[in-house]
C-alpha cells in the first residue's frame, strides 16, 4: 500500500518538476530571442480589410502594415479595399502624409451577352476561362470577348462579381468592389479593367476589346466596336483614343457628357449610373 | 516479346477502321485557304498580293528566319486575300486564299512516278532543298525539317529513327503510306541519313500493323543499314521520347532533345516529303490524311492537297453524320476538337476524326482526386499529374517548374486513365505554358 503511495507521489513529483524546468527554459528562452515589434503594426493591420487580396503588390495585409509603420514616405502604399478615409485615418494615426488614390471600380469591357453574340460551337473542357483560353478562340466568333466561366468570379475575395446566367456576362456589384485588381489578373481576355468610379458612380466606358477590323468584328458581335471615329469626333475633351481597331475612353479625361454614346452605330458605348434620358424631342 | 518503351503508357482501343482503305487522291476543291503558319517559329512572310496568279509549288510564304519554314501554293489559280482567316480554333490567323482554277505545276517538279534512289548531293545541298520544299515534321508537332537536320555543333548524330508507330487510335495514313509508298519512304530514309551523317537507321512499327512491318522488311532485305522494329502497341510509343526508349533503350534527359542522346527522329510521312523534295523537287503541297470515325457513311485516306477546308473533304466522304459531337484535327489523343469546319488541312493534319455525341461527350467529374495513382502509373515521362494538376487548379503554376511540368508531352494519358475524370492534361498546360515562359525568360 505504502509502495503504491510512494510510486504515485514520486511519478507527479517528477512530471511537475519537469513541467516546472521547461517553463524555466522556455522563458529564458523567449527572454534571450526576444523580437521586438512596433505594437503599431498591429492596430493598423486591424484597420486594413484582412482579406489579404494582394491589391496594395504586397504579400497580405500584415506586409502592408508593416510598410505602412515602417517607411518614412508612404504616398505609394494604398489599400483599396479600405478606401480613403481608412488610410486617411491610419496616416494621422502614424503621423504621416496620408496617401491618397481615386476610388475606382472593376468595369467588364464585354458587353457581348448570349442574345448579343452568336455562339458558334460549344465548350464542354475544364470550366475555367484560363483553359479554354490556352485551347482555343472561345464559343463565339469573337476570340477577344467573355468566357464565361468565371474566372473572375473564383478570384474576388470580396463577392463582388457575379456570373449573369441569362447574359453569361460578369456583373460587378459596385458598392462591393473594392478595386484590388485581382479579377484584372484572373481574366485572361484582359477585358477587366479599374476605372475611376466617377462623380456619383456614373461612368461611360467603350465596352468591347475586339480589335479585329470593323467589319470582322461587327459580323461575330451586334454591340462590337468598329473603330469609326464618330465618338472621337464628337468627344470635346479629346478623352477617346483609338488603337488596335478599339476606341478607349480615358475615364481621368472624361467629363461624363455622354455626348459619344448616341454617335456610336453599333451602342459599344455603356454609360452607367445616369438617371434615365429625357425622351428625345422630336424635329418635324 | 516485342520492344516498347518502359516508363507508363496505355492501349486506347485501336479503332483503326480504315486501315484497309487505299489512298485515293481527293478531286480539287473550289477554294484553298493556306495559313502562313503550318509550323513552330516564326510565321512565313506573303510573297504574293490578291489578283496575283500562282502555280502548284509556286512559292508563297518565305521562311522568316532559320526556326520557319516556306510555304508554297498547293493548287493553280487566282489569290483571292492574303488576310487573317480563323483557324481551327477560330483564332484568326494570315493565310493565303486561293480559288482554284485547272491543275498547272510550277516548273521543275518531276510529276513522273518512276523511282529515283540515287542521291549524289551533299548533306549541306539535302537540307537545303528540305529547307527550300518547306518540309516540316508531319506527324503533328510541325517542327520544320530542315532545323532538325542542322545537328548543334559538338553534337553528333548516331541513329535515325523513323516513327511509323502510329500510335494514335483511328488514324491510319501512316499505315497506308508505308504499305503503298515503300519503296519512295526507304529512298526518303537513306537521303535522311545521308544528310545527317548516320550509319544505322530504324524504322519503328507498332504490331497492329503487322503487314507494313512486313512489307517494309522486305523491301529492306539486304540493306544493312536500315532495320525495321516491330513494337508492342502502346500509347504514346509514336512521341520521339518514347520511340527512343522503345528502340534503343535511351532515355532521353529532362529538359534535352533526341540529339542528347545521339538520335533524330522522323515521321515516316516526313521522310516520304523528304523523298519528294530533293529527288522530285516537289515542295510539301498534299499530304495523306484519315478521314474516319464510327458514324462516316465512307471512312477513307485520302490525297489532301494542303489548305483545302475541312468541310470539303466531310462533304466528298458523305457529309457529317448527324449524330456528330466533335470533329477532330490529328487522333482522338492528342488532336484537337475544330471549332470551325472552314479551317484547313495543314501540313500537319493526319486525320479527321468525327466522334459520336455518346463519345464525344466529356464524362461527369465529381472534382476531386481520389488518389488511385493510375496517372501517375500512366504517365510516359515519369511525371505526377495529380499533383501538377492540382497545383494548376490553384494558380501555383510557377510552382509547377519544380515538379517537372516542362516535361510533359500533352499526350493526354493521364486524363483518359483518371476514373474521377479529372480535367488532368488542361490544368497540367497551363503550367506547363508558364513554366516554358519563365525557363525562356531566365535564358534571356
Amino acid at each position: 500500500m505504502n509502495e503504491t503511495l510512494i510510486a504515485v507521489l514520486t511519478t507527479a513529483g517528477a512530471l511537475v518538476g519537469l513541467g516546472v524546468f521547461s517553463a524555466a527554459v522556455l522563458y529564458l528562452v523567449s527572454l534571450k530571442f526576444k523580437v521586438d515589434e512596433d505594437p503599431r503594426i498591429d492596430t493598423v493591420e486591424a484597420l486594413l480589410s484582412g482579406a489579404n487580396c494582394g491589391g496594395c503588390g504586397l504579400p497580405g495585409c500584415r506586409g502592408l502594415a508593416e510598410m505602412l509603420v515602417g517607411e518614412d514616405d508612404i504616398s505609394k502604399l494604398y489599400c483599396p479595399p479600405a478606401g480613403a478615409d481608412t488610410m486617411g485615418q491610419i496616416a494621422t494615426m502614424l503621423g504621416k502624409a496620408a496617401p491618397a488614390r481615386e476610388p475606382s471600380v472593376a468595369v467588364v469591357r464585354c458587353a457581348g451577352s448570349y442574345a448579343r453574340r452568336e455562339r458558334t460551337n460549344r465548350y464542354d473542357g475544364a470550366g475555367s476561362c484560363a483553359v479554354a483560353a490556352a485551347l482555343y478562340g472561345g464559343e463565339t466568333g469573337c476570340t477577344f470577348g467573355c468566357l464565361s466561366e468565371g474566372d473572375c468570379v473564383r478570384a474576388c475575395p470580396f463577392d463582388a462579381i457575379h456570373m449573369n446566367p441569362e447574359t453569361g456576362l460578369p456583373e460587378v456589384v459596385d458598392e462591393k468592389c473594392t478595386a484590388c485588381g485581382k479579377c484584372v489578373t484572373a481574366c485572361p481576355k484582359a477585358l477587366i479593367e479599374l476605372r475611376r468610379q466617377g462623380a456619383r458612380n456614373r461612368r461611360v466606358c467603350v465596352t468591347c476589346r475586339n480589335r479585329d477590323k470593323g467589319a470582322v468584328a461587327r459580323k461575330v458581335c451586334e454591340v462590337a466596336c468598329i473603330a469609326c471615329g464618330k465618338c472621337v469626333k464628337a468627344c470635346t475633351f479629346d478623352a477617346i483614343v483609338l488603337e488596335n481597331n478599339l476606341a478607349f475612353i480615358d475615364s481621368h479625361k472624361c467629363k461624363l457628357c455622354r455626348k459619344c454614346v448616341p454617335e456610336c452605330p453599333t451602342g459599344a458605348i455603356e454609360e452607367t449610373g445616369f438617371p434615365a434620358r429625357k425622351e428625345e424631342k422630336e424635329t418635324v | 516479346m516485342s520492344k516498347t518503351f518502359r516508363k507508363g503508357g496505355g492501349h486506347p482501343s485501336d479503332n483503326k477502321l480504315s486501315r484497309a482503305d487505299e489512298v485515293e487522291r481527293m478531286p480539287l476543291p473550289q477554294t484553298v485557304v493556306i495559313p502562313l503558319s503550318q509550323h513552330i517559329g516564326a510565321p512565313a512572310t506573303a510573297v504574293v498580293a490578291k489578283g496575283d496568279r500562282v502555280k502548284v509549288g509556286q512559292l508563297i510564304g518565305e521562311a522568316a528566319g532559320f526556326v520557319s519554314s516556306n510555304v508554297h501554293s498547293s493548287v493553280s489559280g487566282t489569290v483571292l486575300s492574303v488576310d487573317a482567316v480563323p483557324d481551327l480554333g477560330g483564332v484568326r490567323r494570315q493565310a493565303v486564299t486561293i480559288k482554284v482554277e485547272g491543275d498547272e505545276w510550277a516548273e521543275g517538279i518531276d510529276l513522273d512516278g518512276s523511282l529515283r534512289r540515287e542521291c549524289t548531293l551533299s548533306p549541306a545541298e539535302i537540307i537545303d532543298k528540305v529547307k527550300e520544299a518547306g518540309v516540316v515534321g508531319m506527324g503533328g508537332a510541325q517542327f520544320p525539317t530542315h532545323v532538325k537536320l542542322s545537328i548543334p555543333q559538338g553534337k553528333r548524330a548516331e541513329y535515325l529513327l523513323i516513327n511509323g508507330a502510329e500510335c494514335e487510335p483511328y488514324l491510319t495514313s501512316d499505315h497506308r503510306v508505308m504499305l503503298e509508298r515503300g519503296e519512295e519512304l526507304l529512298a526518303g530514309v537513306k537521303i535522311l541519313a545521308k544528310a545527317l551523317g548516320v550509319g544505322k537507321s530504324y524504322i519503328g512499327i507498332e504490331n497492329n500493323k503487322p503487314d507494313a512491318v512486313a512489307h517494309l522488311r522486305k523491301l529492306a532485305a539486304g540493306d544493312a543499314e536500315v532495320e525495321v522494329i516491330a513494337l508492342r502497341a502502346r500509347y504514346p510509343q509514336g512521341g520521339e521520347k518514347q520511340l527512343i526508349d522503345a528502340v534503343l533503350g535511351r532515355e532521353v534527359p529532362s529538359g534535352g532533345l533526341p540529339i542528347d542522346v545521339g538520335c533524330v527522329v522522323q515521321n515516316v510521312d516526313t521522310a516520304l516529303a523528304v523523298y519528294e523534295a530533293v529527288q522530285k523537287n516537289k515542295p510539301l503541297v498534299e499530304r495523306v490524311v484519315t478521314v474516319t470515325g464510327k458514324s462516316v457513311e465512307r471512312h477513307a485516306n485520302l490525297l489532301v492537297r494542303i489548305g483545302t477546308p475541312l468541310q470539303a473533304i466531310l462533304d466528298y466522304c458523305g457529309g457529317m453524320p448527324e449524330d456528330t459531337g466533335k470533329v477532330i484535327n490529328g487522333g482522338p489523343m492528342m488532336g484537337k476538337a475544330v471549332a470551325n469546319l472552314d479551317s484547313v488541312v495543314t501540313k500537319g493534319t493526319s486525320g479527321i476524326v468525327l466522334m459520336r455525341d455518346d463519345e464525344a461527350e466529356r464524362r461527369k467529374s465529381g472534382g476531386a482526386c481520389i488518389k488511385c495513382a493510375k496517372c501517375v502509373r500512366g504517365c510516359p515521362m515519369g511525371l505526377e499529374p495529380y499533383y501538377l494538376f492540382k497545383l494548376g487548379v490553384r494558380g501555383r503554376l510557377t510552382e509547377m517548374e519544380g515538379y517537372w511540368a516542362a516535361d510533359c508531352i500533352e499526350c493526354g494519358l493521364c486524363s483518359w486513365v483518371c476514373p474521377a475524370n479529372l480535367p488532368l492534361l488542361d490544368y497540367i498546360r497551363l503550367g506547363k505554358v508558364e513554366v516554358m515562359r519563365i525557363m525562356r525568360e531566365r535564358k534571356g
